[in-house]
């Protein structure tokens, strides 16, 4: 956990990182709420925030007195979601890193594709 | 969280000249695990001194499940003290405690105890004055947790419990607070290590509550920028500095309420924008306020 984010909000991400690189498949059981809790040594309100964001937003489900599952369709979802939210987190900071070191978009583009090519 | 279990307004302890608390106004929700933060002699101690009506309040009132505690059996019954300096009666060993403990607590869980007794290495047959700080501290937590009371209040609960045991501290009394919720108050100087399991923070300063506000609200409030002076100068125009250090042309402030915006902007502005943990926020803020009246 770190310390620039509310909590409930990294809860959140996280399952929904689970979720994206398959590790938490659909229709799969979530950890209850005290497990999340104890897990990540945080306090349980805190971990049903999370929680319950993901279920307002529909990526979880509950069934009653049985437990949180993830929906179905929901990976598709959080997968353009992130591709949205990529270009400000990931392109725009390389960007402005670049510039300070003198490297030009060209010479930017060409490290990307030996990168990607390894 | 329907009802509060604390409720203090207005509430000021004088002793002779010194105003130990001064005007604290804030309450405590059902099922909160709620954060005392705060200096040494900022008064931590003696408001929950005062909230467990073991001293007389000077001026305002502190209320406990909608009544006074002061003299009040019913109320006190539901409530677990843990002080930092317990004192018990000569003689008295571990085992004494905990048997004591449990004709108190009428929620008192043996099993648990025992339990926690074992992982805390407590030495049940030995004098409570005999022991160690840590294990004194060893006895006050196993006596928190096995209470179970509606209330527990937690003064600086692990004076001298190595990093291990304080873990356990935390795991254990997550552990049981999921199956049986309970409203706690705890005090503490180790920030960082309780931060994630907190959800409300009360921060006083020479007496004065400064900070009373949801965790989450805090965590992030605040932002470090470093980067070139000038730069980072047009940001702290016109906001709330916690801290401002330069060096030659380079200059690190730290600042409240950016919004994401602002951070991104600052970021294209080529500033390092760093999140400040809770644990800098109250130092920042508490050290501010101590400087302010150095000044004044």
């Amino acid at each position: 956990m770190d310390d620039a984010r509310p909590l409930f909000l990294q809860i959140a991400e996280q399952i929904e990182g689970q979720i994206v690189d398959g590790s938490m498949r659909e229709e799969a059981q979530v950890p209850s709420i005290n497990e999340l809790a104890a897990f990540h040594r945080i306090n349980p309100a805190t971990a049903l925030k999370g929680i319950n964001l993901l279920v307002d937003a529909g990526i979880l489900y509950k069934k009653r007195g049985v437990g949180m599952f993830v929906a179905q369709g929901s990976r598709e979802v959080l997968m353009s979601r992130r591709r949205e939210a990529f270009r400000s987190q990931y392109v725009r900071p390389l960007v402005v890193e670049a510039a300070k070191l003198a490297i030009t978009p060209r010479q930017l583009t060409q490290m990307i594709e030996r990168e990607a090519g390894r | 969280m329907t009802a509060n279990v604390v409720e203090a307004h207005g509430l000021t302890k004088r002793f002779g000249s010194v105003e130990a608390v001064k005007d604290a106004t804030f309450s405590v929700a059902e099922h909160s695990i709620c954060g005392l933060l705060g200096r040494n002699g900022s008064g931590k101690t003696t408001l929950m001194h005062l909230l467990t009506g073991q001293e007389f309040v000077t001026s305002g009132s502190a209320m406990l499940f909608g009544q006074s505690p002061v003299e009040n059996a019913k109320i006190l019954g539901r409530t677990c003290f843990i002080k930092e300096t317990q004192t018990y009666p000569d003689g008295y060993r571990a085992k004494h405690v905990l048997r004591a403990a449990s004709w108190v607590f009428p929620d008192w869980d043996s099993a648990l105890a025992d339990q926690l007794v074992a992982e805390f290495d407590v030495p049940l047959g030995r004098r409570v004055k005999r022991m160690s700080r840590g294990q004194r501290s060893a006895v006050g937590v196993v006596v928190g947790i096995a209470s179970r009371a509606e209330l527990t209040i937690f003064d600086e609960p692990y004076a001298g419990l190595d990093a291990v045991a304080r873990h356990i501290f935390y795991d254990r009394l997550l552990q049981d607070y999921g199956v049986h919720p309970r409203t706690i108050l705890m005090s503490t100087h180790l920030i960082d290590e309780v931060a994630d399991i907190l959800d409300h923070v009360l921060v006083i300063d020479g007496g004065r509550l400064i900070i009373d506000a949801d965790a989450d609200e805090l965590r992030g409030s605040a932002t470090t920028l470093a980067g070139r002076h000038s730069a980072v100068q047009g940001f702290a125009e016109g906001r709330e500095v916690l801290t401002w250090d330069s060096l030659g042309g380079l200059a690190t402030v730290t600042l409240t309420g950016l919004s994401d915006a602002e951070k991104s902007a600052a970021q294209a502005a080529g500033l390092d924008v760093v999140p400040v943990s809770l644990q800098q926020l109250i130092v920042g803020r508490t050290r501010g306020a101590a400087r302010e009246e150095i000044a004044s």
